[in-house]
């Protein structure tokens, strides 16, 4: 199989300013969609309790916010998850009930709503592993609201979380911008920053516009994004690096054309494969992993994207040479040669 | 020019049987086992207790295999293998009264278990199956904030009252001492006394530094804990907190849970297959701190509620015997009990008899001596809020060993002693994160990861060999390889694995497979522009390894960016993430390479190579076969 017969460089460069123009508009309106509604923090960041309850009945979540509201939350989150019988509730941290009480008072309450009875239970699984659990029972012994998650997270950690997150950003950016200047030039080094930034910009963009929850998971998620996208950009400017080298006559457009070029089929079945296991993680992974592959398949496709038509066209318009890559040491041996 | 000397060949087989040996105990499974540890803290498990529990079990005729011992200290136990779980709970119920003399007050506790099915000599090896985080097996998760500003406030009395019984010691008059804030202000009347009082302590206390203040006939000089002092009392605060944690999350009689600190003044306890977090919060959040005080006598009894408090004592209200008033000085905090158990006195009266560690029996001692007659006191403080567990007279000079009494009933007295012998927190907790993951769920997040690494491996794979054909066959293996050297690592480093860990396995290899494709283009290209099969081999393999390294080192970068400032689940991710880069880059270079020599590498005048279709821009025909002929014309 083969998929690309190009007989001719494709003249990428002198379309750059349409791509990058639709690139500069995406960003900008994923800067708007941040501004204009912020992200959907999970309760990692801002703190607050979620459950995840699995009714024996189909439930009915109405009933289940008036029950909410009777405890004291004023805005409580119900939703459906999965199926009928699954609910999952975000409750945020509020004055009267102490936060670390909360999933127990809300469960409590769930419980005698569906006019059950709250029991301890201390059996043993298949495995052979004790389990300590309390069930919400009803008549005949019938669990009647399962709690199948709970997770609390008290406000100061959220801080914490999004400072450490932030530091890892900032050192990412750091460090992959030494090496890349080191290894190439800074201008190459610039330019891959300010096209990976802006996929990063771009998947936090549809995590606004969509009210997609962003969590922990979805943040390393978006790290992970940056790496793999700085790496697809990397691959094309040691190609930029190489044609310099052979093509001595070539202009610096026709470089980087052949560059991209002669890396596309690369690009895209690398690309290809990658996001054919995020796919299988977005099909199978179930709901804790939906997100996480969620960003990785924007990122995936805006890696493509900003590498080859914004990365390379930034590097052309900082004015990158064959000089800056290729140490003249040709002029050594001269000298040289008329000393003796 | 594609041979790889044998050393190379050895390596290879050397690494991926490595891999198998280190990845196989994750596929073999567990089997039902019983935990046995040590129920008291004085009692410390030794081997000895393998030939004890052998014994019980062959008296009952229990079958039992595998007997071991694990562990040190606190946290040693003897673990015993069953065939399946009904011999497993016998086994458990058997144990418990063989070994217990007393049930009611257990010296061993008894826990079901799980113990990995891997052969022993696999074991020997340490080779041993990853452990599942408690989103892929279902547990509770706490994280415990200690209240380090409540232990420097301890330690800041406690450096009040020996000043106190310093000064007193010897003589040296002042005219006041006052904690004020985390400094301890001593009043003077002059200069001498002053400078006197600050040899006597400055000789005793070792961790203060002094600064005078004041002037004329009302100096003072104020002490102030040293940095370092100050580091180390919280530092202690802590690990005392976690060893008194791990006694009473022994009670609960779970198998494996983790009890670590995590950053300076957190503590993370993960109670595997517990879902009851109110009973494990009952448990383990019962964040007291017990102090033994004397009462003060000045306050004539009957009157505390209305007399004026001295400045050095505090009115309780609340618990047995109260309202009382006690002085502020603490003789004793909990962590000098070394251990406490519920009796009947002589009178048949319900008590408990505490057995203080050396330290603490000279506190005792000290203060119990000319106080004959008086009442004192233990208060428990429960997040600040005290309460007076008992007042008692003392009868006589009290040592390491006592008893209190007045408890009311056996009922009493038996919770007195287990609060008392599990220790008291060396300061407040407080739960500031809380995950319970149902054990359905975690065993759903397993079947889950994997089945979504399993088909995205198959889509890759079934791809690769269609566009690659021989190479893209090689790819796979190689990519196998990868994942086996990847699950193999990280059950040697004994990694948690956690629900992103599976998923940075899963795009490890999504993203491993660039390296490949990497290689094959370029083998391809150089195919294109009519290298010979041999050279082009050679020549796409070096070209691509410079691609390689660089973009590999950039993702590693972000890799070990996430795993330093990263926490929880996305240093899951960033462990995996980082060594699946390293190992695909070892599989995809060195291991696949070496199989393409082995393959071709032999053959000196190969005409073709199989690496699907090479298409040439000026040659169309040469589009159509699977194979390509080599043309030494082109060049």
């Amino acid at each position: 199989m083969e998929f690309f017969r190009i007989k001719k460089d494709i003249p990428f460069m002198r379309h750059a300013i349409i791509f990058n123009a639709i690139s500069a508009l995406t960003f900008v309106a994923a800067v708007f969609f941040l501004f204009y509604r912020p992200l959907n923090l999970s309760v990692e960041f801002t703190g607050g309790t979620v459950m995840e309850l699995r009714y024996a009945q189909p439930a009915n979540l109405e009933a289940i916010r008036s029950t909410l509201r009777g405890i004291g939350y004023e805005h409580p989150e119900a939703a459906g998850f999965g199926t009928a019988h699954d609910v999952l509730l975000r409750l945020p941290v509020v004055k009267n009930i102490t936060a670390k009480d909360a999933s127990q008072k809300v469960y409590e309450a769930l419980c005698a709503a569906e006019k059950g009875g709250l029991t301890q239970i201390d059996n043993i699984n298949a495995k052979g592993e004790h389990v300590f659990k309390q069930a919400c029972t009803g008549a005949n012994n019938v669990e009647l609201v399962e709690l199948r998650k709970v997770e609390f997270v008290g406000p100061q950690v959220g801080d914490e979380l999004t400072q450490n997150g932030l530091k890892a950003l900032v050192m990412v950016v750091i460090g992959v911008m030494i090496y890349l200047a080191i290894r190439f030039e800074w201008k190459y080094a610039v330019s891959a920053i300010i096209a990976n930034l802006h996929d990063v910009v771009i998947i936090l963009g549809f995590f606004a516009f969509f009210q997609w929850e962003f969590s922990l998971t979805v943040l390393a998620g978006i790290l992970a994004v940056l790496g793999y996208s700085v790496n697809e950009s990397v691959v094309i400017f040691d190609r930029i690096r190489e044609n310099f080298r052979k093509q001595r006559k070539a202009s610096v457009h026709e470089v980087i054309d052949s560059a991209i070029t002669s890396t596309i089929s690369r690009t895209i079945i690398t690309h290809g494969s990658t996001q054919m296991m995020v796919l299988a993680m977005l099909f199978f992974g179930g709901p804790t992993l939906h997100y996480f592959a969620m960003a990785l398949t924007i990122g995936i496709c805006f890696g493509i994207y900003s590498s080859v038509f914004v990365a390379a066209a930034i590097a052309m318009w900082l004015g990158v040479k064959r000089e800056d890559l290729i140490k003249p040491i040709k002029e050594k041996d001269e000298t040289d040669g008329a000393v003796v | 020019m594609n041979r790889y000397p044998v050393w190379k060949y050895i390596l290879i087989a050397v690494s991926i049987l490595l891999g198998a040996l280190y990845a196989a105990p994750n596929y073999f499974g567990e089997s039902p086992a019983v935990q046995v540890t040590s129920g008291k803290s004085t009692l410390k498990l030794t081997s000895d207790m393998i030939a004890k529990v052998d014994e019980v079990l062959t008296r009952e005729k229990i079958p039992h295999s595998e007997l071991t011992f694990d562990g040190t200290g606190t946290y040693a136990s003897v673990r015993v293998r069953f065939p399946d779980p009904d011999t497993q709970f016998r086994a458990k119920a058997v144990l418990e009264k063989g070994l217990n003399a007393d049930p009611a007050d257990p010296s061993y506790l008894v826990a079901l278990n799980l113990q990995p099915d891997t052969p022993k000599w696999m074991q020997a090896l340490h080779a041993t199956p990853m452990y599942l985080g408690l989103d892929l097996r279902g547990g509770v998760h706490f994280l415990m904030q200690v209240d380090t500003k409540a232990v420097l406030t301890k330690r800041v009395q406690g450096m009040q009252a020996s000043a106190r019984s310093l000064l007193r010691d010897k003589n040296v008059r002042h005219a006041g001492i006052e904690r004020v804030g985390d400094t301890i202000v001593i009043s003077f009347r002059d200069d001498a006394t002053r400078q006197k009082a600050k040899a006597v302590l400055g000789d005793q206390l070792q961790d203060v530094t002094f600064a005078d203040a004041g002037a004329d006939t009302d100096l003072k000089t104020v002490m102030t804990l040293k940095p370092a002092a100050l580091k180390q009392t919280t530092d202690e605060g802590v690990k005392q907190n976690i060893a008194t944690l791990s006694k009473r999350v022994n009670e609960l009689g779970v198998a494996e849970p983790i009890i670590q600190q995590q950053g300076p003044d957190r503590i993370i306890v993960q109670l595997p297959g517990v879902q009851d977090v109110a009973r494990a919060r009952a448990v383990i959040g019962r964040t007291a701190t017990l102090e033994i005080r004397m009462v003060d006598e000045s306050i004539t009894p009957g009157t505390e509620l209305t007399s004026s408090i001295p400045l050095n004592s505090e009115l309780f209200t609340v618990g047995k015997g109260v309202p009382v008033v006690l002085s502020k000085d603490v003789i004793l905090t909990g962590d000098y009990i070394s251990s406490a158990t519920a009796r009947q006195d002589q009178n048949g009266q319900p008590a408990v008899s505490i057995d203080l560690n050396g330290d603490g029996g000279r506190r005792m001692r000290d203060a119990t001596r000319d106080r004959i007659g008086k009442k004192m006191s233990i208060v428990l403080k429960e997040k600040g809020k005290p309460e007076v567990l008992s007042v008692a007279t003392i009868q006589a000079e009290l040592g390491s060993s006592f008893q209190i009494t007045g408890m009311g009933t056996m009922e009493n007295s038996s919770e007195l002693a287990l609060l008392l012998r599990s220790g008291a927190l060396a300061a407040p907790m407080d739960v500031i994160e809380e995950r319970t993951i149902g054990p359905q769920l975690g065993a759903e997040n397993v079947t889950k990861g994997r089945h979504s690494t399993m088909y995205g491996f198959a889509a890759v794979a079934v791809f690769m060999i269609a566009y690659y054909m021989m190479f893209g066959l090689f790819s796979v293996f190689a990519l196998a390889c990868n994942l086996l050297l990847l699950v193999g690592l990280l059950s040697l480093m004994g990694v948690t694995l956690t629900l992103p860990g599976m998923a940075a396995i899963a795009l490890a290899l999504g993203m491993a497979i660039d390296s490949n494709v990497l290689i094959n283009e370029r083998v391809r290209e150089e195919l294109r522009a009519g290298a010979s099969p041999q050279s082009a081999i050679s020549a796409g393999f070096d070209h691509a390894w410079a691609t390689i390294i660089d973009s590999n080192v950039t993702t590693l970068i972000v890799g070990i960016a996430l795993w330093v400032f990263g926490s929880g689940p996305i240093r899951g991710f960033a462990v995996v993430h980082t060594l699946g880069i390293l190992t695909s880059m070892f599989s995809a270079v060195f291991i696949m390479r070496g199989v393409v020599n082995l393959w071709y590498g032999r053959k000196k005048k190969l005409q073709s190579i199989a690496i699907g279709t090479v298409w040439r821009p000026d040659n169309a025909a040469g589009a159509t076969g699977g194979k390509v002929a080599t043309r030494p014309d082109t060049k």
